[in-house]
């Protein structure tokens, strides 16, 4: 049996049963692993101790409703803090961060059982769309290595496809789950913003960010996330309700679906294969005898200016820490304090986070605020209110996750082209709604993805959609 | 100044709240512990961490908006003030720009015999305290400490209002008072619970137009804050005397030297690039959160004022000088216990009481003579079983060796008072005769030399003769 391509859901039910240990797991993943370091998925691993904890797991006495994952082996992005252990957000400015605590969603899932393998590679800071911003060098497609894996959440993407775990965590501040997901064939959720605690995850843009799950498939991801979800005193963000039962309730026959279209928005890219995958998906959902209706989303085109003038207004505070005075990169012999600064955060930073941080410095400058930051505001809130009307009406909203498929490492040099990589998956993040990518179609030999959003807090509607999609016809 | 000229003051005062956590996190606000031993990941700005608001600073906000009959606000925001320096870990401080918890209010001052004058208050908002830079620990190095980061701080802004720095202080005073019968700050200005800002500027006696203002920072002493006014006003006026134009900047009190110096220009300052927080979602304050804090208010040093001119018959002047102090206002009402005599209390914590206060640099609270004893000691000085002047020595010895009785001291240093008509009668007798040329004198008409004859007793008793007692067997024997 090869252990390393099996299911979250059936490794659950193996160690349950005891078909195999977790000992033999771990083993088998670290074989792999080393097998496959070319992809540079992992920025840092703690083999030893991975196999430490799995023994413990295997005599571990406590019941499964205690420790849901116990034993199960998994990725971090290296966006989440790990007590003791590297957790470096692909820059070179926390190469040396080893932090005195770890994020909530890490706390987490070390109480569910599961074992952390390693930390996987991302864009810098989760600034961009192909893994290609990171300091550590681009992360590889394991379905055809010249590809990239999208991003930023690239190598937690990249880490299920290649077999270095069964599921992964990711962060999502524009889409940077639900690219890599599509891009690699797996799925991946973002749930609603404060569904998960963002203490401990690096900000990137905090009114934005939201951590997520990659995942073999949705039932998997649903299970998962069961695991990070839920009120945290630590995040004042973090929403106050009881978590339902993500994994019965995405297998549930008790939901009904209306599925809300956007075709005629599709058809308007005039992009022949981006609308042959819609229309195809949409065939699905008929056979599946499931309702949709065709709505209006009219400001959803103003996304991405909108996104690309908070996000990086958000992110030119939020990485204002890093000044080389208490942690992280300090520039050496240095001439007075401005010198620190502009030397640390020169050296430090890569260039993509420069010019975001640049971007969002000018967005919030003194006569530039009113015309950038708040219009900005103002529209997103239009935006979110266009998903409020729709949400009258449907129960959820299908979209591309992507406007293609993978694309080859290297070969988007123009800035703006890049950012248009999350033309659909920012609206999500914009109305802080939960998101999926389901892997559905193929282009040039390599997956795509199709995307479902939901309304706030309905996960388990969300999720039940999406499994039922994925499985397709019985 | 120079009459032509009028000064135009407002002040912006930090005030340290002194809940027992953070303002954005658990760590405790405690003053005076090791170097960043109080500072937790979340005062250390480190990556991922986030501020969680304490409920408690948005209390004590609140209580101090109704005290000065401000507008509370319905909705509370935080908003980033960005700039970059060693002690700010975040690169920013939370602070609040659009939505202040406390709006408009006043509160009344007064100088002397002069009219009230009521000073407007534009807002009260609160943010987060900085750490602390240490230039003077390591050579050729600065170290930071981070105890303080994170401490919450109520920014309290005036209006232009003030048109002297005498103005300045009772302002500065009233709020002192306000903020300590509040129990939100221990108003602490030597451990920097509260520090001041003064925005000063100059213009023509009637001038409608405000002169454009320099901001003094760094002020952390009602001294101080008097002096640096009074500094600027002069510098400003000999500039524009000079035909200079007075530049709009950030000046340094330089309390070593007693000048102001330039610290940075209107063009030097920081863009703060504020924007909302999205760490902090805004929280509503209901009118029931507000009418349940005003209801629990404590009496407010304007209030205990008048009920002390009311209802113990002190003098305005007194009661106000009493309540600028509520720890000297306490120590008062707690001597009135054990000694029915307001007006006498009052003249002596006002003179002496203070007096020792200050030369110790001691509170009230902490006073080495408590109430009981200091109520013991003036009831000797009622019954004129002591002198005034050996009420004062007594204090002092008092004072200085706690374990003593009042009864002790007086004993030990001989002060007891002579009351005894015989006793005094003796040394009348013993003086006139020592004097025989004054004595003629005063016969003769030169009534002043009575004062020389009661000086002459005293001093033959060593101070302990009953003055009245002095003077009345005095006029009977000078005849």
């Amino acid at each position: 049996m090869n252990l390393e391509t099996l299911t979250l859901q059936e490794q659950i039910d193996g160690l349950r049963e005891k078909k195999f240990s977790s000992v033999e797991l771990v083993e088998n993943y670290i074989s792999v692993i080393e097998d496959k370091e070319d992809l540079n998925i992992f920025v840092s691993n703690d083999f030893e101790k991975a196999l430490e904890k799995a023994k413990k797991s295997d005599g571990s006495k406590k019941s499964q409703q205690d420790v849901p994952l116990n034993g199960i082996p998994m990725v971090h992005k290296d966006i989440f803090c790990t007590k003791g252990i590297k957790t470096s957000c692909g820059s070179k400015m926390l190469d040396n961060f080893y932090p005195p605590y770890s994020a909530t969603v890490v706390e987490k899932l070390e109480q569910a059982g599961s074992i952390c393998l390693g930390k996987a590679n991302m864009d810098e800071f989760a600034m961009g769309s192909s893994n290609e911003t990171s300091f550590y060098g681009a992360v590889k497609n394991p379905l055809n290595i010249k590809k990239t894996p999208g991003g930023s959440s690239g190598g937690s993407a990249a880490a299920v496809a290649a077999n270095f775990s069964s599921f992964s965590t990711g962060t999502d501040t524009g889409g940077s789950i639900r690219q890599p997901a599509s891009f690699c064939g797996i799925a991946g959720i973002k749930p609603t913003y404060g569904r998960v605690s963002r203490y401990g995850m690096i900000a990137f843009a905090s009114s934005l960010d939201q951590g997520g799950i990659l995942a073999k498939n949705i039932k998997d991801a649903a299970i998962a996330l069961q695991c990070i979800s839920g009120y945290d005193s630590k995040d004042a963000t973090s929403i106050k309700v009881e978590v339902p039962n993500f994994s019965e309730d995405c297998e549930s026959s008790e939901f009904e679906h209306v599925v809300g279209l956007v075709t005629d928005l599709i058809n308007s890219f005039g992009d022949e294969d981006l609308s042959k995958n819609y229309g195809e998906a949409i065939e699905r959902l008929e056979k599946l005898k499931i309702k949709t209706r065709e709505i209006e989303l009219p400001n959803l085109e103003l996304s991405l200016p909108v996104y690309y003038v908070i996000a990086p207004a958000e992110c030119s505070a939020n990485l204002s820490r890093y000044d080389g005075i208490r942690f992280g990169y300090r520039a050496e012999n240095v001439e007075n304090l401005e010198d620190l600064y502009f030397k640390s955060r020169g050296e430090g930073f890569g260039n993509e986070t420069k010019k975001r941080i640049l971007i969002g410095t000018y967005c919030l400058s003194s006569g530039f605020y009113d015309a950038y930051y708040k219009k900005a505001q103002k529209i997103r809130n239009l935006i979110s209110s266009d998903f409020v009307n729709a949400f009258k009406d449907v129960t959820s909203v299908m979209l591309p996750t992507t406007s293609g498929e993978a694309f080859d490492l290297g070969s988007i040099t123009d800035p703006v082209e890049m950012y248009k990589q999350d033309i659909f998956t920012i609206p999500a993040n914009l109305g802080g709604l939960p998101a999926t990518s389901v892997p559905f179609g193929e282009k040039n030999n390599m997956p795509l993805g199709i995307q479902f959003i939901g309304n706030i807090l309905e996960e388990s509607s969300l999720l039940n959609i999406s499994n039922k999609f994925q499985l397709g016809e019985k | 100044m120079k009459d032509n000229w009028e000064s135009v003051i407002g002040l912006e005062i930090h005030v340290q709240l002194n809940s027992e956590s953070k303002i954005f996190s658990d760590a405790p606000t405690k003053f005076g512990s090791d170097q960043n031993l109080q500072a937790c990941e979340v005062d250390l700005g480190m990556p991922g961490t986030l501020p969680v608001l304490n409920e408690k600073a948005i209390e004590k906000a609140i209580k101090f908006g109704v005290a000065i009959n401000a507008e509370i606000a319905e909705k509370v925001g935080f908003a980033r003030k960005n700039y970059f320096y060693p002690d700010l870990p975040k690169g920013y401080q939370i602070s609040q720009l659009d939505d202040p918890i406390v709006g408009k209010g006043s509160i009344e001052i007064q100088l002397g015999d002069q009219e009230i004058k009521t000073i407007g208050i534009t807002r009260a908002h609160l943010e987060e305290d900085a750490g602390k830079s240490i230039h003077d620990l390591f050579e050729n190095e600065t170290a930071i400490d981070l105890n303080r980061a994170g401490t919450p701080l109520l920014e309290i802004v005036s209006e232009p209002d003030m048109s002297n720095s005498e103005e300045a202080i009772a302002y500065l005073k009233k709020i002192h008072s306000i903020v300590c019968a509040l129990e939100i700050s221990d108003g602490n200005m030597s451990q920097g619970s509260m520090r001041c800002d003064a925005n000063v500027s100059i213009r023509k006696k009637g001038d409608k137009k405000l002169g454009t203002r320099t901001e003094l920072k760094n002020i952390n002493s009602f001294k101080f804050v008097e002096k640096a006014i009074n500094f600027e006003i002069k510098r400003q006026i000999s500039c524009l005397e000079k035909g200079e134009e007075i530049v709009q900047e950030t000046r340094l009190y330089d309390a070593t030297n007693n000048t102001t110096r330039s610290m940075r220009s209107k063009e030097e300052a920081n863009d703060y690039r504020y924007f909302p927080e999205p760490d902090i979602i805004p929280i509503q304050i209901t009118s029931d959160q507000i009418q349940r804090i005003k209801n629990e208010l404590p009496e407010l040093p304007d209030e205990k004022k008048e009920r002390f001119i009311n209802e113990l018959g002190l003098s305005e002047y007194d009661a106000r000088n009493l309540t600028y102090d509520l720890g000297l206002a306490d120590f008062f009402e707690k001597t009135l216990v054990n000694i029915d005599d307001p007006k006498l209390v009052v003249n002596w914590i006002l003179g002496d009481f203070s007096a020792i206060l200050n030369k110790f640099d001691v509170e009230a609270k902490n006073s080495k003579v408590d109430a009981v004893k200091f109520a013991e000691l003036l009831t000797y000085l009622k019954e004129e079983k002591i002198s005034g002047q050996a009420t004062k020595k007594v204090l002092e010895n008092i004072w200085e060796n706690p374990d003593l009785s009042v009864s002790k001291s007086i004993q030990d240093l001989g002060l007891e008072q002579i009351s005894d008509d015989n006793e005094i009668e003796e040394i009348i007798e013993k003086v006139i005769s020592n004097n025989p040329d004054q004595k003629e004198q005063y016969l003769s008409g030169k009534d002043r030399l009575f004062g020389f004859f009661v000086g002459q007793a005293m001093k033959e008793s060593k101070g302990k003769a009953n003055p009245k007692l002095v003077n009345e067997i005095l006029k009977k024997k000078l005849v």
